[in-house]
C-alpha cells in the first residue's frame, strides 16, 4: 500500500505532461502572439491597463467565438452594439486596439494560451522536485542497506573465523592466534583501494569543477526580480537585453532603460510578495526606491529629473567565462535562433538569478553536437555545397554545428 | 652558368661550419640547466629529494589555490547608454593619422570607446587604403604612459602643475603682455591643417612682429627652393610613379620614407604588378650610398659617395644631352649605370621620373631639368595638386635662432618641432632659447625642447582631437575624436585663439575652443551642417581629379647650379650619410616599442641604430666576416668612433653588402631623451649632430669623418636575421629576372610540374597521393592567402598591423638577443648574389613568412596534446589553453613561424614570480611598461593574451574571419569576398598579400592563383606540407637572361649568362 501514491502521482504527471503536449501545438504560437500583441496592455492573471484574460469566456459574450473574432479585430465597430464593452471602456477609460491583421487561427491560439496558461497549477515545479527528492532518498537507503550488508559481511566473517579458530582447538590442531581485522591485511588492502576509488572520485571531480560555479546566486545590489519582470509582467528579454541580438555579450541595461518603466512604476503592489535566500520578505518598492537613488530621480518631482546625474549600478557579474573562451550571444540568438532559456533556465521563474548551466566546454560541445543548423533557412550556408548535396540526395537528414566545424577548438578559443 | 645564391647571411652564402652548428641546435643559448652555483642540476647532491620537495610543495599549492573562493567579479552597466553604441562591437570613425606633415587618412576601430586598430581609409584617392609601420604604431602611442598629463609650468627649475587652463591663460597672457612688443615666434613642424593656419595667420596679426616659422627635422627645403627657381612656386608637385615605365630615384627613398611613402608604394606597385600574358613592369634605377629599403627593391642599383650625389644628377643631365659639363666620375660601375639609365629614360621620354632624395637646391634644379628634358612634367609630375607635406626652409630657421640669439625673440611657442634634439646646430639653440623671455612648448611628451621651455601645454593625441590636413590641392582628409582626453589637454590651436583674444572673441567663438572654430569654418565652407557630418563620415572632402599640370620651366637656374656643384668639395677618405628607417623616421615616435622592435628591412636589427659599413671598409677595420667568422653569430658586434670637429659618436658597426666602400650610414631618430619613454631610453645615438649646413641648406650627409681605425670596444645588437633557418631546403624564395621569364615563361611551372610527376605519378594529385596521411575534408570555406614578392617592398606595415591586431607582445632588447622574438609575422631578406661576389647585390627579395596554415602540417602530428589541430577551413589552429609548452611543434615547423614565450611578457599569468626570468637575466623595462593599466587599454579584446609556456603563431586573424562570417549570417547572405581580411591584409600599401576563400573562384585569391600560375610556387613544395599560402615569384627587370642547369638548358644548347651590362 505504501507504494501507491507515488506511482499515482507518477501518472499523474505523465497524463498533465501529454496533455500539454497536445495543447502546445497551438498554444506555442500563441504565446508568441500573445507577447507581440496583448502583452503590452493585458496580463493572464491581473488587471492592467486592460482586464485580466483568465477565464474570459465566463465573461460577457466572449464564450461565442464570433463575437470575440469581430471585437479583436474592430473594437470601434464592436462597441458601439454591445454594451458589456462599454462598461470595460467606462471602467479603465483607454479603447482596446484593433488587429485587424490577426487571423481567427490566430485569436484561437491566443485564446488556447490564455486558457492553458490559466490552468496551470501556481507551484507547477513541485511535481519535478519530489520526483527528485524520491531518486535522492533511495540513493539513501540503498546506501544505508549496503552499509548494513557490509557490517554483517564483516561480523559474520569474524564469527566464521572465531568458530574455525574453536574447532580448531578443540582438535587440538595447531594455528596462530586470528589477526584482528584492523590488522588484516587484506581489510587494510581493501580499505586502502576503497579510499583511492573514492576519494580519487572526489578529487577529480572538485578539479574539474574548479572555476565552475553552477547554481551561482549572489546578493545583487538591487533585489531585482526576473520573475515578476520577465515572468509575471511578460516584458521580453530582448527589451533590455537586445544587445545579445547584435553583439557578443548580452549586456546588462543601463539605468536609462530601467527608466523608461519606472518613471511611471513607483511602487511594487500588484505582484506576489517577495522573498530572498534567508526567507525574509522584501518590500519591492523599497527596491524600486535604490533604482531611484542610482538615476538620481525624484518621483514626487518627476520633471526635475536629470539622466545625465544617474551612476550606473555594480551588480554582481553571475555568468562568468574564461578568458580564453570566445563566445558570441548574437550568434546564437539571431543566427542560431537559441531561446534564451536553453542557456539560462527558467529565467522567468527566477527571483534572483542563478547560473543555470555548468557553462563547461563539454555542456558546449554536446549542444554543438546535437543542434541542427538552420541549413535551408540562412543564405550563408550556401557555400557548403557539400552537404546540400548530400541532403538532396538523402545522404543526410540534417546538418549538425559540429558538422560545419562547430566543435573545432578555434571556434571559441583563439 | 650562373651562380646565383640566395642568402640571409654570410654564414649561409659561404656555408660554413658555425652556420652549420647553428642550424642543427634547437636554440640558440645553451638551456639554463645550472644552478647558480653553477652545478648542473643533474649533479646537485639530492635532486631525488629536490623533486619530492617539488612535488609535495605543488600539490599542497595547487590544494591552496583549489580551496579559494572565485572572485567576485563585477557588471557594471552605462548609467546612459549612448545610442549606436553595440557593446563589444567595434565601430569605425573616419579620421586621420597627422604628424609633422604626413598625413594618412585611416579609420580607428573603436571597440567600448577605446581605438585599438587603425585601417587605412579606401575612400582617399591617393593611399588607397594603405598604412604604414608608423601609422599602425600610432594607436599606441596614445597610451603612452610618458605622455603629459597635464599643463605645467617651470618654478625653480622644476615642472609643477597648473591646475586649471585658466590660470595657464592668466599665466601666459601676463607673460605675454610683459613682452612689451617684442616678436612673437610660432615654431612648428610643417602644419597641413587648413583651419590651423586660419588660426595662426590670426594670432600673427593680432600680434604685430611675430611670424610663423615651419621647421622639418629632415628637411625638403633644397627642393622646395629649387621648384622655386625652376617653376616660380614654393611648393612640391604630386608624384604619379604610376605612369611612369622607368624610374629613376637618386638616393631618395621614396618607398620607405621619403615625403610620402604609402602613396608612392602604392603607385610604385602598379607597375609591379605582372600579367602573365604579357609581362611588362616599370624599371626602377636606384642610386645611392648605402643599401636603403627603396634600393633593395631597385631592378638595377648603384652606388656612390655621398658627395657625389650632384655629380651624378649632373653626369645623368649630361648623358640626356643637357647643356652642362659631365663632371669626371672615377667610378666605372656607376658611369656605365649612368650612360644605361640616360638612355632608358630617353627611351620611355615622358613615362619617366627622376627622384632625388638630396636636400641640395643645386641638385634638385639639376634634378628639375632632367625631369623637363623627359617630359616628366605633365605626366608623371603633376603640378596641378602640389603636395604640402613638408613646407619648412632651411633659412628661416637658422635665421630664427640668429634672431634668438641676438635676444630679439620675446616668445616662443613650438608645436611639433623638436629643435633641440634634430637642429644642426643644437648647442646654438639651446643657448638662444635662454634669451628668449617666454618660451611654450604644445607637444605631447617632455621632448628634449620642451625640457628647456618654461610652459607644457600638452596637446591631444590625434585620436582624441578634432582637425583637419590638406596633404595635397582639393584632397582634405578630416580628423575626428575616438575617444574622450585621456589627460588634461587642450589642443594648441585652442592656446593660440584664447591668447590671442584677451576679450574673448575669436571668430563668433565666445570660448575660443578649437572644436568649435573648426567646426564653423567648415561649415561656413561647405554651406551646411549636413554636408559637414556626411564628409566628416567618409573622412575625406576629395574635389575630384584635375587635367595634370605641367607648369611652366625656368632654365635660367640651371648653369649656375651646375657649376656649383662641379666647383663642390671632394669627399675625404670616409663619408657618412644619415638616413630615416621605416621604423622611428626622423625619432617623433622612437618611444613606441613596436616600432623599436621592428626588424629593420635590411639589417634585421632591431633596439638600435648602428654603423652600417661596407665589406671593404669592415676589412679595412679587421673584422672578418668571410668564410668560418663567428662575426654574425655573436651579438657583440665591434664599436667605432666616428667624429667630426669636436663632435663624436660610438657606434656598432654592421657589415651589409651593397654599401658604397666609403660610405657608413647612421639612421637618425635614435638617443632619445628618457623622458620620451623607455623604449627609447639609451636605445642608440643621436646622428642628427653630423648635420652640416652649407649656408644654404641642411645636408643629411658629411663628406669627411673621422673613424677610429679599430674597433673601440664591444656592443650588442640584436638582429633577428639568424634566428631561424630552412636547413638547406630549397627553395624558399624564387626570383629570376624579366627577360629570363620571358624566355622561360614557364620555368618554375615546370619545377612544380615535375615535382607532381615524381610524387603523384598515379594520380597527379600531389596532395593526397604524396602523403601516407588522408586528407582533410573542407566542405565549405577555405582559407587562403597569395603573397606577391614582386610587390612587397618590405614596409614593414603588415608586421605593426598584426602586433596590434593579436594582441603579440613586446619582448625588449635582451629577449630578442636570445632568440626570443614574438613577431607572428617576419619578413625574411635574401640577398642575391653570385657566390664569390657578396658585395655585388643583383637583388634583394623580400619574404613576409608567416604560418603556412599546412593542410598536411608537421606540427599537428608531433604535438602530444592536440593543442595544435587543423579545421575544416584550413586553418592550423594554436589553442593556448590546451598547450603544455614541449615546443615540439616549434621544432617540428619547417618554416620556423611558431612562436614560444619564454616568459610571462604580458602578465596574464595568474602568479606574478613568473615575469622575473632568474638565472637568465631580466626582462627589459619596457616589457613591464607594456603591462601598466593605460598601455593594456590597445589590447585586442576579441583575442586571448598568452601567457609563459606556450606557443603561439599566426592565426590567420582567425577572430577577424569569424566576424567576418557572423554578419553574412546575419545579414543572411552568402560569404563575400572581403567580408573576412587579414590584418596584414589591410594594412599593405601595396596590396601584395590577399586573402580570401580559396574555394570560391572568384575570389581575388583564387584570381591570384589561376592568372599568375607562370610565377606561383609554394615554399619548400616537395617536404609535401601542403601550405595554404602561395606565393609569386619575383622578377627583377633586367635583361640578363639566367641558363639553369637542367631545366631549359636543352632548348638552347648555350650555358652562358647572356649578360648585356
Amino acid at each position: 500500500m505504501i507504494h501507491y501514491k507515488p506511482i499515482a502521482r507518477k501518472i499523474a504527471i505523465l497524463l498533465i505532461v501529454s496533455v500539454f503536449a497536445v495543447a502546445n501545438i497551438s498554444a506555442q504560437d500563441g504565446k508568441a502572439l500573445f507577447n507581440a500583441k496583448c502583452a503590452s496592455c493585458h496580463n493572464i492573471f491581473k488587471n492592467t491597463t486592460g482586464p485580466a484574460l483568465m477565464g474570459f469566456e465566463e465573461r460577457g459574450p466572449w464564450a461565442d467565438r464570433a463575437k470575440l473574432y469581430e471585437w479583436v479585430k474592430n473594437p470601434a465597430a464592436f462597441i458601439a452594439k454591445d454594451t458589456y464593452t462599454q462598461g470595460l471602456l467606462a471602467e479603465y477609460k483607454s479603447m482596446m486596439t484593433g488587429f485587424p491583421d490577426l487571423s481567427h487561427e490566430n485569436i484561437d491560439a491566443i485564446a488556447e494560451y490564455v486558457k492553458i496558461e490559466a490552468s496551470k497549477p501556481k507551484d507547477t515545479g513541485t511535481a519535478t522536485v519530489q520526483a527528485e527528492d524520491n531518486t535522492d532518498r533511495n540513493a539513501i537507503i540503498f546506501g544505508i542497506i549496503s552499509l548494513i550488508m557490509a557490517i554483517i559481511a564483516v561480523v559474520l566473517m569474524q564469527v566464521n573465523s572465531n568458530l574455525k579458530k574453536m574447532s580448531d582447538d578443540h582438535e587440538n590442531i595447531l594455528r596462530p592466534d586470528p589477526v584482528p581485522f584492523y590488522k588484516n591485511k587484506a581489510y587494510i588492502a581493501l580499505g586502502i583501494i576503497l579510499l583511492f576509488v573514492v576519494g580519487g572520485f572526489y578529487v577529480v571531480k572538485g578539479a574539474i569543477g574548479l572555476g565552475r560555479q553552477i547554481d551561482y546566486q549572489p546578493v545583487q545590489p538591487i533585489y531585482y526580480s526576473h520573475k515578476v519582470h520577465a515572468g509575471i509582467n511578460q516584458i521580453s528579454c530582448l527589451y533590455c537585453h537586445g544587445n545579445a541580438m547584435e553583439g557578443k555579450s548580452a549586456a546588462i541595461p543601463s539605468v536609462n532603460v530601467c527608466m523608461n518603466c519606472h518613471k511611471a512604476i513607483t511602487t511594487y503592489e500588484k505582484g506576489p510578495k517577495l522573498f530572498d535566500e534567508e526567507g525574509n520578505e522584501i518590500n519591492g518598492t523599497a527596491e524600486i526606491n535604490k533604482l531611484y537613488k542610482y538615476a538620481g530621480f525624484d518621483p514626487k518631482n518627476a520633471a526635475a529629473w536629470d539622466p545625465s546625474k544617474a551612476k550606473p549600478i555594480e551588480w554582481v557579474r553571475i555568468h562568468n567565462l574564461p578568458d580564453h573562451v570566445y563566445f558570441n550571444h548574437s550568434q546564437h540568438v539571431k543566427v542560431g535562433d537559441v531561446q534564451c532559456q536553453t542557456c539560462h533556465g527558467e529565467i522567468t521563474a527566477m527571483d534572483e538569478v542563478k547560473q543555470f548551466a555548468e557553462l563547461s566546454m563539454s555542456w558546449c560541445v554536446n549542444c554543438h553536437r546535437e543542434t541542427k543548423v538552420n541549413f535551408a533557412g540562412n543564405k550563408f550556408y550556401s557555400l557548403y555545397e557539400k552537404f546540400h548535396n548530400d541532403l538532396k540526395s538523402g545522404k543526410m537528414d540534417s546538418v549538425t554545428v559540429q558538422n560545419i566545424g562547430g566543435i573545432e577548438c578555434q571556434k571559441c578559443h583563439y | 652558368m650562373s651562380d646565383k645564391k640566395y642568402w640571409q647571411s654570410f654564414g649561409e652564402l659561404h656555408n660554413d661550419e658555425a652556420f652549420q652548428k647553428l642550424t642543427q641546435d634547437e636554440f640558440r643559448e645553451d638551456l639554463p640547466f645550472e644552478d647558480p652555483n653553477e652545478k648542473g642540476w643533474l649533479d646537485v647532491s639530492a635532486p631525488r629529494r629536490d623533486f619530492l620537495k617539488y612535488l609535495g610543495f605543488s600539490t599542497a599549492a595547487a590544494s591552496l589555490a583549489a580551496s579559494c573562493k572565485i572572485p567576485v567579479k563585477k557588471a557594471i552597466p552605462f548609467a546612459n547608454r549612448p545610442e549606436n553604441i553595440v557593446l563589444g562591437e567595434a565601430t569605425y570613425y573616419a579620421t586621420t593619422f597627422v604628424q609633422d606633415g604626413d598625413v594618412i587618412p585611416v579609420l580607428a576601430k573603436v571597440i567600448d570607446g577605446r581605438p585599438i586598430k587603425l585601417e587605412g581609409n579606401e575612400l582617399c584617392s591617393f593611399t588607397k587604403g594603405g598604412t604604414s609601420a608608423s601609422v599602425q604604431a600610432s594607436v599606441l602611442d596614445l597610451y603612452d604612459t610618458y605622455r603629459l598629463t597635464h599643463p605645467k609650468h617651470k618654478v625653480n627649475g622644476k615642472f609643477e602643475e597648473i591646475p586649471t587652463f585658466e590660470q595657464l591663460d592668466k599665466l601666459v597672457t601676463d607673460a605675454l603682455k610683459g613682452l612689451n612688443g617684442a616678436p612673437v615666434v610660432l615654431l612648428t613642424s610643417t602644419i597641413v591643417s587648413p583651419s590651423s593656419k586660419q588660426i595662426i595667420a590670426e594670432f600673427i596679426s593680432k600680434n604685430p612682429g611675430s611670424k610663423h616659422v615651419q621647421y622639418d627635422a629632415v628637411s625638403f627645403s633644397g627642393m622646395i627652393q629649387a621648384n622655386e627657381a625652376s617653376f616660380g612656386k614654393k611648393a612640391i608637385p604630386s608624384y604619379q610613379i604610376d605612369n611612369a615605365k622607368v624610374i629613376v630615384s637618386l638616393a631618395a627613398d621614396f618607398l620607405g620614407t621619403w615625403l610620402s611613402p604609402v602613396e608612392f608604394a602604392r603607385q610604385y606597385s602598379k607597375g609591379r604588378k605582372i600579367n602573365e600574358a604579357n609581362p611588362e613592369m616599370s624599371k626602377h634605377y636606384q642610386f645611392e650610398s648605402y643599401m636603403s629599403m627603396t634600393g633593395a627593391n631597385a631592378d638595377e642599383r648603384f652606388t656612390h659617395r655621398p658627395s657625389e650625389e650632384g655629380s651624378v644628377a649632373l653626369a645623368l643631365l649630361a648623358a640626356l644631352g643637357g647643356n652642362v659639363t659631365a663632371p669626371v666620375l672615377t667610378n666605372e660601375k656607376l658611369k656605365k649605370g649612368i650612360e644605361k639609365c640616360a638612355a632608358d629614360l630617353k627611351a620611355n621620354a615622358v613615362n619617366a621620373l627622376v627622384i632625388s632624395g638630396s636636400n641640395d637646391v643645386n641638385v634638385q634644379v639639376i634634378v628639375n631639368a632632367i625631369n623637363n628634358l623627359i617630359n616628366a612634367y605633365g605626366t608623371t609630375i603633376n603640378w596641378a595638386t602640389p603636395v604640402y607635406y613638408r613646407q619648412g626652409i632651411d633659412k628661416d630657421m637658422t635665421d630664427l635662432v640668429s634672431q634668438m640669439e641676438s635676444g630679439n625673440v620675446g616668445a616662443l611657442l613650438i608645436y611639433g618641432a623638436n629643435p633641440v634634439y634634430d637642429y644642426h646646430a643644437a648647442d646654438k639653440l639651446t643657448t638662444a632659447l635662454k634669451k628668449v623671455k617666454l618660451t611654450v612648448s604644445f607637444n605631447e611628451k617632455l621632448d628634449e625642447t620642451g625640457e628647456l621651455c618654461e610652459y607644457l601645454v600638452p596637446a591631444p593625441h590625434y585620436l582624441e582631437s578634432w582637425g583637419d590636413a590638406e596633404p595635397k590641392a582639393g584632397v582634405t582628409s578630416f580628423i575626428q575624436p575616438t575617444i574622450a582626453p585621456l589627460f588634461k589637454t587642450r589642443p594648441y590651436q585652442t592656446s593660440l585663439l584664447k591668447w590671442s583674444l584677451p576679450t574673448g572673441q575669436a571668430g563668433g567663438n565666445a570660448d575660443g575652443d578649437y572644436d568649435v572654430y573648426f567646426k564653423n569654418y567648415w561649415i561656413g565652407k561647405l554651406g551646411s551642417e549636413a554636408t559637414f557630418n556626411t564628409i566628416l563620415q567618409d573622412g575625406i572632402r576629395d574635389l575630384g581629379p584635375v587635367p595634370v599640370a605641367a607648369g611652366s620651366f625656368n632654365a635660367s637656374a640651371i648653369a649656375n647650379a651646375a657649376s656649383l656643384i662641379a666647383a663642390a668639395k671632394k669627399g675625404g677618405k670616409t663619408e657618412l650619410v644619415m638616413y630615416q628607417n621605416v621604423s622611428v623616421g626622423a625619432g617623433k615616435q622612437s618611444g613606441n616599442p613596436w616600432l623599436q622592435e621592428l626588424p629593420d628591412p635590411i639589417t634585421k636589427a632591431t633596439w638600435d641604430n648602428y654603423a652600417m659599413i661596407s665589406l671593404a671598409k669592415a676589412t679595412d677595420l679587421g673584422i672578418f666576416f668571410g668564410k668560418d667568422s663567428d662575426y654574425e653569430y655573436h651579438p657583440e658586434k665591434p664599436v667605432v668612433k666616428i667624429s667630426v670637429g669636436n663632435k663624436e659618436i660610438e657606434l656598432p658597426v654592421l657589415v651589409i653588402p651593397g654599401m658604397d666602400p666609403n660610405t657608413i650610414a647612421v639612421a637618425l631618430g635614435y638617443g632619445r631623451s628618457a623622458n620620451i619613454g623607455k623604449g627609447a631610453a639609451g636605445v642608440g645615438k643621436n646622428a642628427y649632430i653630423f648635420q652640416s649646413f652649407n649656408g644654404n641648406n641642411v645636408n643629411f650627409y658629411h663628406t669627411d669623418v673621422t673613424v677610429s681605425d679599430k674597433p673601440v670596444g664591444k656592443h650588442k645588437i640584436a638582429q633577428t636575421q639568424i634566428h631561424n633557418s630552412y636547413e638547406d631546403r630549397k627553395e624558399v624564395v624564387k626570383e629570376t629576372s624579366l627577360a629570363t621569364y620571358k624566355k622561360y615563361p614557364d620555368e618554375f611551372k615546370n619545377e612544380r610540374k615535375k615535382l607532381f610527376e615524381s610524387f603523384a605519378s598515379k594520380t597527379g594529385d600531389y596532395a593526397s597521393e604524396g602523403t601516407l596521411y588522408g586528407t582533410h575534408a573542407q566542405p565549405g570555406i577555405k582559407w587562403g592567402m597569395s603573397i606577391d614578392l614582386n610587390s612587397c617592398t618590405s614596409c614593414n606595415a603588415c608586421i605593426v598591423a598584426c602586433n596590434a591586431e593579436n594582441n603579440v607582445p613586446v619582448v625588449g632588447k635582451k629577449e630578442v638577443l636570445r632568440g626570443h622574438e614574438m613577431h607572428w609575422l617576419r619578413i625574411d631578406r635574401y640577398f642575391v648574389t653570385e657566390k664569390d661576389n657578396p658585395d655585388d647585390v643583383l637583388s634583394v627579395v623580400f619574404q613576409p613568412m608567416l604560418c603556412q596554415h599546412c593542410d598536411n602540417a608537421p606540427c599537428e602530428n608531433v604535438c602530444p596534446v592536440a593543442a595544435t589541430t587543423h579545421s575544416s577551413e584550413g586553418l592550423n589552429q594554436m589553442i593556448y589553453n590546451r598547450c603544455i609548452g614541449t615546443r615540439y611543434c616549434g621544432n617540428n615547423c619547417p618554416y620556423k613561424v611558431r612562436r614560444f614565450n619564454w616568459a610571462d611578457y604580458t602578465g596574464a599569468d595568474s602568479f606574478k614570480d613568473n615575469q622575473k626570468i632568474s638565472g637568465v637575466g631580466t626582462l627589459d623595462d619596457i616589457v613591464f611598461d607594456m603591462n601598466e593599466d593605460l598601455t593594456r587599454m590597445v589590447l585586442n579584446p576579441d583575442v586571448t593574451v598568452r601567457s609563459r609556456g606556450v606557443i603561439e603563431k599566426c592565426s590567420f586573424c582567425v577572430q577577424k574571419l569569424q566576424a567576418g562570417k557572423l554578419t553574412a549570417k546575419k545579414e543572411n547572405r552568402p560569404l563575400q569576398d572581403g567580408d573576412a581580411k587579414t590584418a596584414c591584409m589591410t594594412a599593405c600599401p601595396t596590396e601584395a598579400i590577399v586573402f580570401g576563400n580559396a574555394h570560391d573562384y572568384e575570389s581575388k585569391v583564387s584570381k591570384m592563383r589561376t592568372d599568375n600560375t607562370s610565377r606561383l610556387f609554394y615554399v619548400i613544395e616537395q617536404i609535401h606540407t601542403l601550405p595554404n599560402i602561395s606565393y609569386l615569384a619575383k622578377i627583377r627587370n633586367t635583361d640578363d637572361v639566367e641558363e639553369k642547369e637542367g631545366s631549359h638548358a636543352a632548348e638552347t644548347g648555350d650555358k652562358k649568362t647572356e649578360a648585356t651590362h
